[in-house]
């Protein structure tokens, strides 16, 4: 992506963050039961979404680059990665939060919470075993397998709520929960920034994987001289 | 209710927009980083090239 257009993205990412503060601070009513705290919801969940789709992504990006040998396909898979896990790390400290208040503690280990922080440390191990392989090809082909490996817990952190009894709040996405449309719409719509800055820090992050390649190269001229 | 209820509120958009910032000024410092050993690079080779000559 060209600068101006992320210049443009981050600026539509800020104004309609700007205008969702505004609304969910001064507009829209506390929640009867929670107060005021049930808003850390509309950064909670689509903090986790936009995780959830990172990864996703970077699962797809890496088995292409198995197909395909393209490092271009590995620098997205990063790239998706890394994002993804920032906003994994949003996810899990606005629920320990939230947590502290409505249930009286930072942490359980029940099935979603425990999964979730299971998906970060899987993440976190793929983009560790990055630094430890130094061949390009090899470190992408390894860390290719990883990502896929990976992934199988996303779809595990989404259906866990389902699966096995828990402490969590029911899904209000295709579950069995239920929200005011005014909550639900705030809900969506907070997604949007969240998804524009994680276009904007992915595109931005694959300029330095192709600046990296680009180091690896003058680095192999450079000792041929 | 918990009278902590509204800071912690706060707290928690907080948390959330700090770790993204933490990211963003990582992401920040590596590509200056990057960008200063492509410079360096690209004139050591320009150099060695010159040498060469």
């Amino acid at each position: 992506m060209r600068g101006k257009t992320l210049i443009v993205l981050c600026g539509l990412a800020a104004a309609l963050l700007a205008r969702n503060l505004y609304v969910m601070l001064l507009e829209l009513p506390d929640e009867a039961a929670q107060g005021p705290i049930f808003r850390i919801i509309f950064f909670h969940v689509p903090a986790a979404w936009t995780a959830f789709l990172a990864f996703l992504g970077a699962a797809g990006a890496s088995l292409l680059y198995l197909l395909r040998k393209d490092l271009r396909y590995d620098a997205f898979a990063v790239a998706l990665t890394e994002v993804g896990l920032a906003f994994a790390a949003a996810n899990l400290a606005t629920g320990m939060i939230w947590g502290r208040i409505i249930w009286g503690i930072w942490w359980t280990w029940d099935p979603r919470l425990t999964s979730m922080l299971v998906c970060w440390v899987l993440y976190a191990g793929y983009l560790t075993l990055r630094h430890a392989v130094e061949e390009p090809g090899q470190r992408a082909r390894v860390a290719a397998v990883v990502s896929i490996l990976a992934c199988v817990d996303v779809p595990i952190v989404f259906f866990s709520i389902r699966w096995w009894r828990t402490q969590h709040p029911q899904p209000v996405v295709w579950g069995g929960g239920s929200m005011d449309p005014a909550y639900w719409n705030m809900l969506f719509l907070n997604w949007i920034p969240l998804l524009l800055l994680g276009a904007v820090l992915t595109a931005l992050r694959m300029r330095q994987e192709s600046w990296q390649r680009e180091i690896e190269g003058l680095r192999r001229r450079a000792h041929a001289l | 209710m918990d009278p902590r209820n509204f800071t912690y509120m706060f707290y928690g958009f907080l948390a959330a927009w700090l770790i993204l910032a933490a990211y963003v000024a990582a992401l920040a410092g590596r590509e200056r980083r990057l960008q200063r050993r492509l410079d360096s690079l690209k004139r050591l080779l320009e150099d060695k090239e010159k040498g060469a000559r």
